[in-house]
């Protein structure tokens, strides 16, 4: 049984066992990770009717997505597990909103700064997994699809503009994953965007 | 009680039974933010986020406690950079619905005073916190003159900078002398053989006029230009800079400034206790001053071990165990970073 945690969009927090989704708690706002991230994981636990004991690992949504509050999820999934002793299982926050859909997509979710990041989908695998072809990466918000499209290779896709990255398809991808032995996603986040400072020059003359 | 403190640059986790000290771990970024010559928010968030784990594990393992034997957690939740701060609430938040622990998060600068309540096993006979107490709090990030009366209950902010924090002036003269980051131990370092009384530099918000509105505010911006355009005059005659006597005229005008309001505040309401705290403490002349000063004018003087100064994640965890003492609920399940929380508001 996981814990699911996403706060690369909204957040969004569940608990799913076997392929199946117990519950599932989540708030779209995009500026209050810090403050309901606990409560969501104690309503996804409630909901499920189970303790923290009977978790065996914490899917957590690494991005791309805005860095505070995308730390805020990582954080808490972090210390669940680190508290229960069971594993962190980082998760391509995209790939959970690819999961399940049979034609190429591409994911397109908020970056701020005018910026959007997106993830360019194929169809599925034999095993009904997201591959994806290009990304994630940032693009001005008003060229997102001419960016995935020149790396589309031709391919149609269709577009999925999303505000909340569901916890429960991210757990049961992080299942999926586990069971077919398949590489989990990266163990930092997907922050692709370097911190906002330069090394200083010279200081500046304040005389006249 | 185990305190998580992310509201700068430094994560610190630790552990306390009551009023003793079992473990404070800290972990830096100073290093990586060396090269921006101060602190950049978004560095300093992805630092807290790759050092928490680690050092929750140092704190557990230096403490010789497991999660088991935790009563309840206590986070920052302010004042502070947001970015920062919700690194630790978040972590603390997945702590708290792992461990089913109760969680108070906690007012960064009463923690700082609160660091002083903390009892090592080298300095047991330091005495105890007596209160009403003046608190001159001075580090990177905030220069604050607290009158404390109640810990728990009543702390009053009497004054506070308007531009730079002391912290932060150090690190900019010192750029601007060709000094490393951070500059407080490099001024500190330069001045030894300087001459404090070689330039008079001025004394922000000292002014007369300033006695209504600032009398306990600080102002180090104009200082720092003060010693910028001393520097570039001295250039411009083609004179080599006297790194020694600038910066300990600098650092005096400085520890002038923090000391005098300091000793004004305990003198105007009648306390006879000043306690200092923050990072810039580690300043050896600024601890010099306020005890010669302190003694001068009968004010018994606290200063807080070096360790328990700096940002760190024990005096959170003492400010946690005082309200679980005085019986105080957990804090509301949804509180979140508040980047200027007042010292009003000890608890979130």
């Amino acid at each position: 049984m996981l814990l699911a945690l996403d706060t690369s969009a909204g957040t969004s927090a569940a608990v799913v066992r076997d392929g199946r989704v117990l519950a599932r708690a989540e708030e779209a706002g995009t500026r209050s990770h810090a403050e309901v991230v606990g409560v969501l994981i104690a309503d996804a636990l409630a909901g499920a009717d189970v303790s923290p004991r009977d978790l065996d690992g914490v899917a957590v949504g690494m991005g791309p997505g805005p860095f505070t509050g995308l730390r805020v999820g990582i954080a808490a999934a972090r210390a669940v597990a680190g508290a229960l002793g069971i594993p962190v299982l980082p998760v391509v926050s995209p790939d959970a909103l690819a999961l399940g859909r049979a034609e190429p997509t591409l994911v397109v979710t908020d970056a701020r700064r005018r910026e959007s990041a997106w993830t360019l989908y194929d169809t599925p695998d034999a095993e009904g997994l997201p591959v994806r072809r290009a990304g994630p990466a940032h693009a001005p918000s008003d060229a997102v699809e001419e960016a995935a499209a020149a790396l589309a290779s031709g391919i149609r896709f269709t577009r999925l503009d999303a505000s909340l990255i569901p916890a429960d398809a991210l757990g049961l991808l992080a299942e999926r994953l586990l069971a077919l032995g398949r590489p989990l996603g990266p163990a930092e986040p997907l922050y692709l965007r370097a911190p906002d400072a330069s090394p200083p020059g010279a200081p500046k003359r304040v005389s006249a | 009680m185990l305190g998580i403190e992310t509201s700068c640059d430094e994560t610190g986790v630790g552990i306390v039974r009551g009023r003793d000290l079992l473990a404070n771990v800290i972990a830096s970024s100073m290093e990586e933010q060396a090269r921006f010559g101060g602190v950049v928010p978004e560095v300093a968030a992805r630092a807290h986020l790759e050092a928490l784990q680690p050092t929750l594990a140092a704190a557990l393992a230096e403490a010789g406690v497991g999660l088991a034997d935790l009563d309840a957690l206590a986070v920052t939740s302010g004042p502070g950079l947001a970015g920062a701060l919700m690194v630790g609430i978040g972590a603390a938040k997945g702590l708290a619905q792992a461990t089913g622990l109760p969680l108070y998060g906690v007012n960064h600068l009463v923690g700082h005073v609160g660091a002083d309540l903390l009892r090592t096993e080298t300095d047991a006979d330091r005495g105890e916190l007596e209160l009403p107490t003046i608190a001159l709090l001075v580090s990177g990030g905030h220069t604050s003159l607290l009158l404390v009366r109640d810990l728990l209950d009543d702390v009053e902010l009497l004054g506070e900078t308007i531009d730079d924090a002391a912290g932060e002036a150090f690190d900019k003269v010192a750029r601007l002398l060709g000094l490393p980051y951070p500059g407080g131990p490099e001024i500190d370092r330069a001045a030894a053989s300087g001459d404090p009384g070689a330039i008079r530099f001025p004394r922000g918000l000292t002014a007369p006029k300033d006695r209504d509105r600032h009398r306990y505010d600080f102002s180090f911006s104009g200082l720092k230009t003060a010693v910028a355009r001393w520097v570039e005059a001295a250039r411009d005659r083609g004179e080599e800079v006297a790194v020694p006597d600038v910066a300990a005229s600098f650092r005096e005008a400085v520890v002038d400034v923090l000391t005098a309001k300091a000793l004004d505040a305990c003198r105007e309401h009648g306390i006879p206790r000043l306690l200092l705290g923050g990072g810039v403490v580690a300043n050896r002349r600024l601890r010099e001053l306020a005890e010669t000063r302190a003694a001068d004018a009968g004010v018994a003087l606290r200063i807080p071990p070096l360790a328990l100064c700096t940002d760190n994640g024990a005096m959170i965890a003492a400010i946690g165990a005082q309200l679980v003492d005085a019986g105080r609920p957990p804090s509301d399940p949804r509180f979140g970073a508040d980047s200027t929380l007042p010292v009003t508001r000890v608890q979130a």
